[in-house]
């Protein structure tokens, strides 16, 4: 058909009263519009005499444009009808409102999150990581904005962590943390955590090296992770009473990518545990229960697992539908037999104890755990007194007040690494070593020359001194595992293949002889 | 569960980790709330909770102030135009004593109540003041705002915007032009010759000029004087020329005596500051109906009487939160250092108050000479300052520079505190020795103190 002798295509003017637009932004204007279906012609230009002149020429100026003045923007389209008229006018109005935000290199940083979320206004989470005294507002600003919030911070109040969960809740939020500084959100990693394939696990932690360690021995077993949720390392104590637990269950009860629950803490408080028995029964998912340091009980409506590790491998197994077997060794019984007494030999008489020295909160209370079963006089805590066997958890508010956290930096613990070598009764350092995003960019080369110079201090008073250790982390991690290993081992470190194996080879070491 | 898409407060590790995973992160460059004083954090929080009231309020308010439509209507005697009495002399600035008035200001008052030949001289002019026979007010009691020194009394003529939007007008006296002028606290005689000839002949001429125009669209008008380099408070330049060009043809078509068009046509080509006043007069235009509106936090103006700075919050209606002003830094005309300099005065911050002057800066390169080390990446460090204590961004002041994004425009007194980022003013500097005249320009900090108690009446 030939549009010439067609019927007349009306004209739809539409007047924005004093706006004043550079000639090159209209025509620009005038190019969009036309590439609206239906809209023969379109012209976009100021109200002045001749301009009006020049539309009324063109057919292209009504009643309405007419009214104009020079001031006054005359938006005019010929159409074949009013809706794709009404399409080109929203056109100009979407190119007219377009602000390209400044962003990217050299775009100055928002100095507030109101100001961030002016940027970046389509921004689902904040993640929280200033000092505790401001962590509380900053992740209330956060939530009434509609955020979820990974609260990486540590020294907020418990009272304040109540008052932020439970408005969370009340939003459909997550208040991921405090003191549980990691989570794997449809495979992007927050705070500490590690390069871990997505897959068919789904996680909620009430710790964060707890997390981490499930999460890489998820990895090394060939599975990945849906999602990692850490909770907060209070969440189930009865002051908070599982608040962010019980959303993050229904989460990933109720994800398609997730297949297992797999749920990781402390012991929970008495009136929590009762509530949780209560959630996961309920869940549809079959779930994986590890609280380090509860005396494990047969009768729960999850699978039992003692350590991190066999958590990670039964859900690895339910997973692929398969029954869940719980690991002593990887290695045959008699290389550990070996391993252990060749430890032993160089050992003198009063060397019987085993110092643990962690960076992992979690990491520290496994070993403890397993440590108290199989050695007397374990020291009770993580606070590193006693005179027997003894672990410390250097990431503890009361090492890391002023200073920083040793996944970051591992000042604290050389120095405790030297302080127990100069124990004559040291046997055994026990120790983990955390990679992922966020940890030292080099743990095991920031560790090893205090372990080196120990070895001399103990070397020079006739001890030998075991160094047991474990690497909690990915090949895929910016560190890579197998890289940090061979680092260890090559400086006469034993590398064991978990924390609790590492813990059980030291206890072994430390132990009566048999 | 969602798709992480972070804003990053804190560690800067976090987000670069997240941002080399190409995962959508912004940092924040937070810094402690309120440059860490407790009880302001206090006060920032508790007005927090009402958020969602107070960004409603705030929304309208913002809209108020930049979808106002204001046209330059007329020019007319203040008696008229304000019905402003006899024996009332104005002034910029929140309310100011006598006896607390900076010099130039003290000059100006005596010099205006001479000019209307109320009293001989000076001495006599200050005994009608100090009686309580001439009555002092500020301008923006009176619908008016003021540069400078900012002295209207009734037979000066005032240019009258219309904000078409809402029907209020708002007044501003003719710009002097630039040196020894009565704003800027010079009292000799050329001074009060000029203001004559204002008064009996400029003043006339461009009213019949206005009224014949049918009024001259200020908006579309600052809008493309943006565009060209302006700023509106400290650079005019194209303003001017963009209303010579709108206006000569209606005043050579009123003004019978060719003798007068000329005089006055000389007098606007001389003054590259000739649209000072009418950006501020647009500005209270668009301010005024933006006061008043329950819970808003946006500031509906900022004004200076080289003794106080004063800003009014739209929730707040008409109350003055004032602390003292600060001095400007800036450059200086040959002869003149910053000893010679007068603590800041004006209603001339108006134009910062609805978007331009320094938070315009971005498209006024030139202007952020009096900057710091000055240019291109100052101007636009300085707006993106401005951004961060803002309600958002015009959508007509639209500057190139920015790739069309508009200048920022409504500060929010929350804002303000929590950045501890005062609003920046560009500002000429008046000697503050009496009669001195201009001495300089450059820009000035608004005191924070104004903010802080701003937020402390915004509690109930």
């Amino acid at each position: 058909m030939s549009s010439g002798a067609g019927p007349v295509i009306p004209a739809w003017n539409f007047v924005r009263r004093s706006l004043y637009q550079d000639s090159v932004t209209l025509m620009r204007l005038a190019r969009d519009m036309e590439a609206v279906a239906g809209v023969a012609r379109a012209a976009a230009m100021m109200g002045t005499p001749q301009n009006r002149t020049l539309l009324r020429d063109a057919g292209l100026l009504t009643a309405e444009g007419e009214t104009a003045g020079p001031t006054d923007l005359i938006v005019a389209v010929l159409a074949d009808g009013a809706s794709a008229a009404e399409a080109a006018r929203a056109a100009a109005e979407a190119a007219l409102a377009a602000r390209r935000p400044t962003a990217g290199p050299g775009a100055p940083r928002p100095r507030t999150l109101a100001s961030a979320l002016r940027a970046m206004p389509d921004a689902t989470l904040a993640l929280v990581s200033v000092p505790g005294a401001y962590a509380g507002a900053e992740a209330l600003k956060a939530l009434r904005a509609g955020l979820h919030v990974m609260l990486f911070s540590d020294n907020v109040p418990l009272a304040t962590e109540r008052e932020l969960k439970t408005l969370a809740r009340a939003r459909g939020l997550f208040l991921m943390g405090p003191d549980c500084g990691t989570a794997i959100v449809g495979g992007v990693p927050l705070g500490f955590a590690n390069a871990v394939p997505r897959g068919l696990i789904g996680i909620a932690a009430a710790s964060g090296t707890g997390l981490q360690e499930v999460a890489c021995h998820v990895a090394a077993a060939g599975e990945g992770v849906s999602h990692a949720i850490g909770v907060g390392g209070r969440d189930l104590s009865d002051e908070i009473g599982g608040l962010m637990l019980e959303p993050a269950l229904a989460a990933l009860d109720a994800d398609p990518d997730t297949r297992v629950v797999c749920v990781v803490g402390k012991p929970a408080g008495a009136a929590t545990l009762g509530r949780l028995r209560a959630w996961i029964g309920k869940l549809a998912k079959p779930c994986v229960a590890v609280f380090m340091g509860a005396p494990p009980r047969g009768d729960e409506p999850w699978h039992v697992a003692a350590t991190l590790e066999d958590a990670a491998s039964a859900a690895v197994a339910l997973a692929r539908g398969a029954a869940p077997a719980p690991v002593e060794f990887s290695a045959p019984a008699a290389d550990i037999a070996t391993l252990v007494e060749s430890q032993r030999l160089p050992m003198r008489r009063l060397q019987r104890f085993v110092r643990g020295l962690y960076a992992g909160g979690t990491l520290a209370y496994e070993a403890l755990g397993i440590l108290s079963t199989r050695l007397a006089d374990v020291a009770p805590g993580v606070a590193g007194r006693g005179q027997a066997h003894r672990v410390v958890d250097l990431g503890e508010e009361v090492f890391t007040v002023g200073r920083p956290h040793p996944m970051l930096d591992g000042t604290i613990r050389r120095e405790w690494i030297e302080k127990e070598a100069a124990d004559p009764a040291t046997a055994v350092l026990l120790l983990d070593v955390v990679l992922g995003y966020g940890a030292h960019a080099d743990p095991a080369g920031e560790v090893l020359p205090a372990i080196r110079r120990a070895r001399a201090v103990a070397g020079a008073a006739g001890r030998y001194l075991a160094v047991v250790a474990s690497v909690c982390g990915t090949e895929q991690d910016p560190q890579r595992r197998s890289a940090q290993v061979t680092a260890l081992a090559d400086a006469g470190v034993i590398v064991m293949p978990s924390n609790a194996q590492a813990a059980r080879l030291a206890a072994l070491i430390a132990g009566p002889r048999v | 569960m969602f798709e992480p898409r972070v804003v990053s407060v804190g560690l800067p590790l976090f987000a670069a980790e997240l941002a080399r995973l190409a995962v959508p992160v912004l940092d924040v460059d937070w810094r402690p709330p309120a440059g860490g004083n407790a009880r302001l954090a206090t006060l920032l929080a508790r007005l927090d909770a009402g958020r969602d009231e107070v960004e409603r309020a705030n929304a309208r308010v913002f809209d108020l102030l930049v979808e106002g439509r204001p046209f330059l209507v007329d020019c007319r005697p203040a008696h008229e135009a304000l019905e402003l009495p006899e024996r009332v002399v104005l002034h910029a600035g929140p309310p100011v004593a006598w006896e607390r008035m900076c010099e130039p200001m003290r000059a100006a008052v005596a010099c205006a109540i001479r000019y209307e030949d109320w009293a001989a001289n000076d001495d006599a002019a200050e005994a009608l003041v100090r009686d309580g026979r001439v009555r002092l007010a500020p301008c923006h009691d009176w619908k008016t705002v003021g540069p400078m020194t900012g002295m209207v009394t009734r037979s000066m003529p005032v240019f009258v915007v219309e904000n078409r939007a809402h029907g209020n007008r708002a007044h501003a006296t003719i710009n002097e032009g630039l040196g020894r002028v009565l704003r800027f606290g010079a009292t000799d005689d050329s001074v009060i010759a000029r203001l004559r000839w204002l008064a009996t002949e400029a003043g006339p001429l461009l009213g019949a000029a206005l009224r014949a125009s049918g009024g001259i669209d200020l908006r579309a008008h600052m809008a493309q004087a943006l565009r060209m380099g302006d700023e509106m408070h400290q650079r005019n330049v194209a303003a001017s020329a963009l209303l010579v060009r709108a206006l000569m043809p209606h005043v050579a078509r009123v003004g019978g005596r060719h003798g007068a068009v000329a005089r006055l046509a000389e007098f606007v080509a001389g003054n590259d500051q000739f649209f000072l006043n009418l950006a501020m007069a647009a500005g209270k235009a668009l301010a005024a109906p933006a006061g008043g509106v329950a819970h808003s936090t946006l500031v509906t103006a900022m004004a200076r009487n080289g003794t106080d700075f004063g800003i009014r919050v739209s929730a707040l209606g008409d109350r003055w939160f004032t602390a003292p002003v600060e001095t400007p830094v800036g450059l200086y005309f040959p002869g003149f250092g910053p000893d010679d300099a007068n603590p800041d005065l004006g209603d001339s911050a108006i134009v910062e108050t609805i978007g331009l002057g320094g938070g315009a800066m971005a498209a006024s390169p030139a202007v952020a000479r009096f900057v710091g080390a000055g240019g291109v990446a100052e101007a636009l460090a300085v707006t993106a300052e401005i951004r961060e204590i803002c309600h958002g961004e015009h959508p007509y002041f639209l500057i190139p520079a920015l790739d069309e994004r508009g200048a920022p425009a409504g500060i929010d007194v929350r804002r303000v505190v929590e950045t501890g980022i005062a609003p920046l003013i560009n500002t000429g500097i008046a000697g503050k020795k009496a009669g001195t005249g201009q001495v300089g320009a450059g820009v000035v900090r608004a005191p924070l103190a104004c903010f802080e108690q701003a937020l402390e009446a915004l509690l109930p």
